[in-house]
């Protein structure tokens, strides 16, 4: 009988054993995650693509000689915005006629080395500016955004008066990109991805990452960044790809506190300021070949346009035609979870030298000055109740 | 599902018996050893053994199995059976002074097959024996101390198996010896060995790991470096107080030169660890715990991701509860137990903010023993950790169960 009653109490201590005593994040409060409807297979090649963005790359597997990173989880952690350590650099070009120093190791700065090798070093001349590594969540929605759309959002003379005349950024594209249908002006397409809208689609944005962060060659980008010579390819096709579908079906974020009163003043505010005149928050996708994406309503808070932001935040150094004060609008969804990727602090607009949500405010400038006046001019509560509104993005 | 788990109790249960009753006493002999004057660093030389009949050998072992239900923020993979483990030792008198010792160790169910151990002593004096063969470096204490049935955890301590390289071997040569008096022992080991390579900054981790230069084979037959690794290490314990011990390893650990060509500078790596145990008096509370210090030289332009320092340890707490015969077994012993761990494998500043690096660790495991016999022991770990990225981002957090079985043989 005692051995039966020791017997029954450990088994029910280990019938506890199953249970996870911590709390699991909601939805909500992670980036991470898929987009909803997507196919038992669907769902293999997001896994696949996860393997392909958590890869760390070793000088067994190609990384470098020089590299910014050693896998794209290190500039983006959680799926979220970077950090001043994973910061890159690019330089060389001072206006739309293109790279000059591409020749002497531009646009990217491959500012790291493996031992026994020497880090790249800004040329003598070049102008540059800091990137600070974006979020990636939601980007199967912009990518799937139609042209005709973004030019629907384009103003280039400022027609309506307010202020902002938005453009696209036409770019040139690799010739291992099939533009489909996409809209063209004199060869050149428009650009969606990076601070500067230089990358077409997020195939384009990926070969880069892999070529320019971390020193990878892949058969649509098979130049080496250290010798600038052709070398034998260093990642599968079939990985690349699988990681742009990763990217393209992550799931978009979703907005916290959406029914708080104060978040519903503050979208007011958001709109009554005409920041939303930039941060659209209402778009819809074309046809997507991944149901989930297809003809789906979606509030990014961005126009995919450039816009010139003013003397404060021109780094004298651009991409495609967009001049040197012109930068993307930055999606604001996801801003209320910078800080879980960026160490518990934000570092806010394209280099993060903004720390808080209010000094990115403050660093508005050309055509942004009436929304950032507009704003200065609300009283404190109002200011708090935006404040509020952004954070819950 | 919960019913299962009392299926995978009754399993170990039953296992635990059939043991011991697979010992066949007519061929076998159990070497009893004495384990009073002993240190950590005897613990892979004073294991109980078999001897077989009445030759010069003596063999034994040990197993580990367990199973294990843990969930990292709110994510499960489900149910695991785990055979971490299956260590075989075999060890003969040559002579009176002459002894060799060997452990062939198969991991997760042999994936991993690895001679841990092979070495031939040769003693002078007691302060004098030379050691040469395969030798397991003696860093920290649970590098050498760290057979699974003396552990009331089914995972090995994460600072010495994850920081530090566990069980980490090379081949070597040195010298080792102990003197007591009274109350006291003192002992020393010093080696030279093979050595760590380039994995150690250059691997998929993505942090400084020096366990990586585990997975290099070829350090048995060449050092990376050319240049030897040393190992030293002094322990001191009092009956009455317990038994500290303080180590180093350090060497050159990269590919300075090929083919006669310099292609970087020397760089090293210097370990430095403290370790002690105790009982206390009167409640019989074993306090086991170990801390250690790594300081690897990493080129500047190299990415921060690699720190350059770290440091770590653990202490474990093992209370006795309950001693006596239970369930007919006589000598059996439940104990209360719990582990704290703490790792830092990125300690420093950023160039870019000034601020803190993360890439950290803790976890607190406390767990319920039953020790049928001294050296069979069934486990009960619960397991929480927090750890954090570089970026000192919130915390992944991990918890769950294990109950395992332990035992020599």
């Amino acid at each position: 009988m005692k051995k039966l009653i020791l017997y029954v109490a450990f088994c029910t201590i280990a019938m506890s054993c199953e249970t996870s005593y911590v709390d699991i994040p909601a939805d909500d409060e992670v980036l991470d995650g898929t987009i909803e409807g997507l196919s038992n297979e669907e769902l293999a090649r997001f896994l696949s693509g996860d393997g392909a963005f958590t890869e760390v790359f070793t000088r067994n597997t190609g990384l470098g000689s020089t590299f910014v990173a050693t896998s794209c989880i290190s500039c983006h952690a959680g799926d979220g915005k970077g950090h001043p350590f994973t910061t890159l650099i690019r330089f060389g070009q001072a206006d739309e006629n293109g790279n000059t120093f591409l020749h002497l190791g531009g646009p990217q700065l491959q500012n790291r080395a493996m031992p026994g090798y020497t880090p790249e070093q800004i040329p003598f001349g070049a102008t540059f500016s800091k990137f600070t590594p974006p979020a990636n969540t939601g980007l199967g929605f912009l990518q799937y955004l139609t042209d005709a759309d973004i030019l629907a959002m384009a103003d280039p003379n400022d027609l309506d008066g307010d202020g902002i005349s938005g453009v696209p950024n036409w770019i040139t594209i690799p010739s291992y990109i099939n533009p489909e249908s996409a809209v063209t002006q004199n060869g050149k397409y428009i650009g969606r991805f990076g601070k500067k809208a230089a990358a077409f689609s997020l195939l384009h944005q990926t070969v880069n990452a892999y070529n320019q962060d971390m020193g990878i060659t892949s058969t649509f980008n098979p130049i080496d960044v250290y010798t600038n010579e052709e070398i034998d390819p260093e990642v599968t096709n079939v990985k690349v790809n699988d990681l742009v579908f990763y990217l393209k079906t992550l799931k978009a974020p979703i907005q916290r506190n959406q029914n708080d009163e104060e978040v519903i003043r503050g979208k007011n505010l958001f709109n009554q300021v005409n920041c939303v005149g930039c941060h659209k928050s209402n778009l819809t996708t074309g046809y997507s070949p991944i149901s989930g994406l297809s003809f789906k309503s979606f509030s990014p808070y961005t126009d995919m346009l450039l816009h010139d932001m003013g003397s404060g935040l021109d780094d004298g150094y651009t991409e495609g035609i967009a001049k040197t004060s012109e930068w993307r609008t930055p999606p604001l969804w996801g801003l209320g979870l910078s800080t879980n990727s960026q160490g518990g602090q934000y570092f806010l607009m394209h280099d993060g030298r903004a720390h808080s949500i209010e000094e990115a405010i403050a660093m508005h400038g050309g055509e942004s000055n009436n929304s950032k006046n507009a704003y200065n001019n609300l009283s404190q509560a109002d200011k708090n109740a935006v404040l509020k509104f952004l954070k819950s993005l | 599902m919960r019913i299962s788990i009392s299926y995978i109790i009754i399993f170990f249960c039953a296992f635990a018996n059939t043991v011991n009753a697979q010992i066949d006493p007519t061929l076998l002999k159990r070497v009893t050893k004495d384990t009073t004057k002993t240190l950590n660093m005897d613990a892979i030389y004073n294991r109980p053994t078999l001897n077989i009949n009445k030759t010069p050998i003596a063999i034994g072992g040990y197993l580990e199995t367990n199973w294990q239900h843990l969930t990292t923020d709110g994510i499960s993979e489900g149910h695991q059976f785990q055979a971490r483990r299956l260590s075989i030792f075999m060890s003969s008198s040559i002579s009176k002074r002459v002894k060799f010792l060997s452990e062939l160790e198969f991991e997760d169910g042999g994936k991993e097959i690895s001679i841990e151990f092979a070495s031939v002593d040769v003693e002078f004096h007691p302060l004098a024996n030379f050691r040469a063969g395969i030798i397991v470096n003696p860093i920290g204490s649970f590098n050498q101390n760290h057979d699974g049935p003396k552990w009331e955890f089914t995972d090995r301590p994460i600072s010495a198996t994850q920081m530090l390289p566990g069980t980490f071997s090379n081949v070597g040569a040195g010298l080792y010896g102990k003197k007591y008096h009274k109350n006291w022992m003192f002992g020393y080991e010093a080696y030279f060995s093979g050595n760590f390579d380039n994995s150690i900054i250059e691997n998929t981790q993505n942090k400084t790991y020096l366990p990586a230069a585990k997975d290099n084979p070829e350090r048995f037959e060449e050092i990376n470096s050319g240049e030897p690794l040393f190992t030293g290490k002094m322990a001191v314990r009092n009956s009455k107080i317990g038994e500290i011990g303080l180590s180093y390893m350090g060497g050159i650990y990269n590919k300075f030169q090929d083919d006669g060509i310099i292609i970087d500078k020397k760089r090293r790596v210097n370990i430095f660890a403290i370790d002690f145990n105790t009982t206390l008096p009167k409640i019989k509370t074993f306090i086991t715990a170990e801390w250690a210090w790594i300081k690897v030289d990493v080129p500047e332009t190299y990415t921060q991701q690699f720190g350059n320092k770290q440091y770590g340890g653990f202490v474990d707490i093992v209370q006795p509860i309950v001693k006596g015969t239970i369930l007919d077994w006589e000598n059996a012993t439940i104990n209360v137990a719990c582990r704290l761990e703490y790792v830092d494998w990125n300690v420093g500043k950023f160039k870019e903010t000034g601020e803190n690096m993360g890439e950290d660790l803790w976890s607190i495991v406390p767990a319920l023993s039953f020790r049928p016999n001294s050296q069979t022991v069934i486990r009960l770990n619960y397991r929480l950790q927090k750890q954090r990225d570089i970026l000192l981002n919130p915390p992944s957090v991990t918890d769950g169960f294990n109950l395992g079985i332990s035992t020599y043989f």
